[in-house]
């Protein structure tokens, strides 16, 4: 699994490079594949399924490694919205900063980004782990509905709207909360929970400096005395 | 979608390239949209009297010299002209109420799309790809340029609707996105004398913006003031004779990215539109935060 294989995105066109990794990587013996010149290229490897490790060399566009399933998948730069989109398992790493919607509606596996997040990160993410070295932006984990997000650094306006059962953890400041969000004491079982995702996007926080943030669970049910005003 | 690209230049080297930097750009971002667009480029600006009157014609094969000539008999000012295919500017010491008077009696399908000291506008229907080689963007120099090209989602798709628009002098704004309240902010400046081109939401922004800054706003101040007076989603990037201006509403749903070095400040909805830049890949590349004012000096 150690042989190597480059793939240069000024010479192949995405579809290209992707149905190779659809479908020659796949049991080639192969098991790193280095893509050059992303140049913000969208989609680049999304639809991945199988055990490999692709490298990116460079800053990358929208839907990166979407829908991922075991492949462990790196950018070396930044990326632009929805980068891991329904990720399935396997780990997205962006080394950089990512754009919008990072890990949204993901369902399983580890998206990593090492810089900041925007936007609507983990935006309806259904149990996949996100963890953010540095922070996110507005609505991030908006109706999240399982899995765990982790931000080492602050959250933007309206963290966790109208949560269902995702949990966040958050070291930094949270500006905002959104509807339906509250702060929780930590527990030891969140401790080790947050030391272990930061263990395995391999980011180095005291996990008892992190505030956990769940859903009040005041939205589940329909509340005919509101009147409409919520 | 829409797309919207600019670039501001900190070196002589860089504007003497500006528009061969630009124009790819613009035309990578013809995957947003490409029924219409536009680019404004900006130059040193003419000394007082002077203005440059950009005018536009649907008649790829206008006749601009005889309109020269009519335009210095008929007002007995100075003029030169510019012109490529059915673009020109006219280069003249009248007064733009003067110009826009005679334009009105004289030619009734010539337009009159810009005016100021500095800016030259190019803007019509077509792909970003056709509209450059049309006015062979990439020969162009100047201090810094704004682009757009358009994928039309709430008015109708003619030239008058392609973006940059302008309002007053030496300003325009390129808009990624879509106003909810245009009507209303129209019909607010309508009642203090200010007319409209077209019944484009864009169009709204952009005089509204103006209207402010002739009022004594600041351009900061009246995208302040736009955060609450204008209802809808946002990424405008505005220049003005010495300036470019970056701003995206609080919900921010419609993409920004920055490159810095020091050579240039460029802008993109995508940085795929950014990546053939020199230096790019040591350049600062960052996302603009929602209702932040980024701004950039030439």
């Amino acid at each position: 699994m150690d042989r190597v294989k480059q793939l240069d995105l000024s010479q192949l066109s995405v579809r290209e490079a992707n149905q190779y990794l659809h479908q020659e990587l796949p049991g080639s013996g192969i098991g790193c594949v280095e893509i050059l010149n992303p140049d913000g290229s969208h989609s680049i490897a999304a639809g991945l399924d199988c055990d490999a490790q692709i490298d990116i060399r460079g800053h990358a566009g929208y839907f990166i490694a979407g829908m991922n399933q075991r492949a462990s998948v790196t950018v070396h730069g930044n990326v632009g919205w929805s980068v891991g989109e329904n990720i399935m398992s396997g780990t997205v790493r962006v080394k950089g900063h990512a754009s919008e919607s990072a890990g949204a509606s993901g369902r399983g596996g580890l998206v990593v980004i090492e810089g900041d997040a925007s936007s609507r990160c983990g935006i309806s993410m259904k149990g996949c782990d996100i963890v953010v070295g540095g922070s996110v932006g507005h609505f991030s984990a908006f109706m999240a509905q399982a899995g765990t997000l982790v931000v080492c650094g602050d959250a933007g306006p309206n963290l966790g709207d109208s949560l269902y059962e995702a949990t966040i953890y958050v070291r930094g400041r949270v500006h905002s909360l959104g509807a339906d969000a509250q702060e929780e004491p930590m527990q030891p079982a969140d401790r080790d929970r947050v030391s272990r995702l930061l263990a395995a996007a391999e980011i180095g926080c005291d996990a008892g400096e992190f505030h956990r943030i769940a859903s009040a669970r005041t939205l589940y049910h329909w509340n005919a005395d509101a009147r409409q005003e919520y | 979608m829409c797309g919207i690209v600019g670039l501001l230049a900190k070196t002589n080297a860089t504007r003497s390239q500006l528009g061969s930097l630009v124009t790819p750009m613009l035309v990578c971002m013809g995957t947003r949209g490409s029924d219409s667009a536009g680019l404004a480029f900006f130059l040193d600006p003419l000394d007082a009297p002077q203005r440059r009157f950009g005018l536009f014609c649907r008649n790829r094969g206008f006749d601009w010299q005889t309109l020269l000539d009519e335009f210095r008999q008929g007002t007995g000012g100075d003029g030169a002209i510019q012109a490529v295919t059915n673009h020109a500017t006219v280069i003249s010491s009248i007064t733009p109420a003067d110009f826009k008077a005679w334009l009105q009696r004289t030619y009734s399908d010539v337009h009159l799309i810009s005016v100021g000291r500095a800016i030259e506008m190019y803007k019509d229907e077509g792909p970003p790809g056709e509209l450059a080689e049309r006015f062979r963007f990439t020969g162009r120099s100047g201090t810094h340029a704004v682009g757009h090209t358009r994928m039309a989602t709430e008015s109708a798709v003619s030239p008058a609707h392609a973006h940059p628009y302008t309002a007053g002098e030496d300003f325009c704004l390129v808009h990624n996105g879509s106003l909810s309240n245009p009507y209303s902010v129209r019909r607010k400046l309508e009642r203090r004398g200010i007319t409209f081109e077209t019944d484009n939401d864009t169009e709204a922004g952009c005089r509204f913006l103006e209207w402010r800054m002739r009022e004594g706003d600041t351009l900061e101040q009246a995208i302040e003031t736009s955060f609450s007076e204008l209802d809808g989603f946002f990424t405008f990037l505005m220049a003005t004779a010495d300036r470019m201006v970056l701003v995206r509403d609080a919900f921010a749903c419609k993409p920004a990215v920055v490159a810095e070095t020091d050579a240039y400040v460029a802008v993109a909805s995508e940085f795929r539109s950014l990546a053939p830049l020199p230096g790019i890949k040591s350049a600062r590349v960052f996302e603009p935060a929602p209702q932040q004012i980024y701004s950039w000096t030439v």
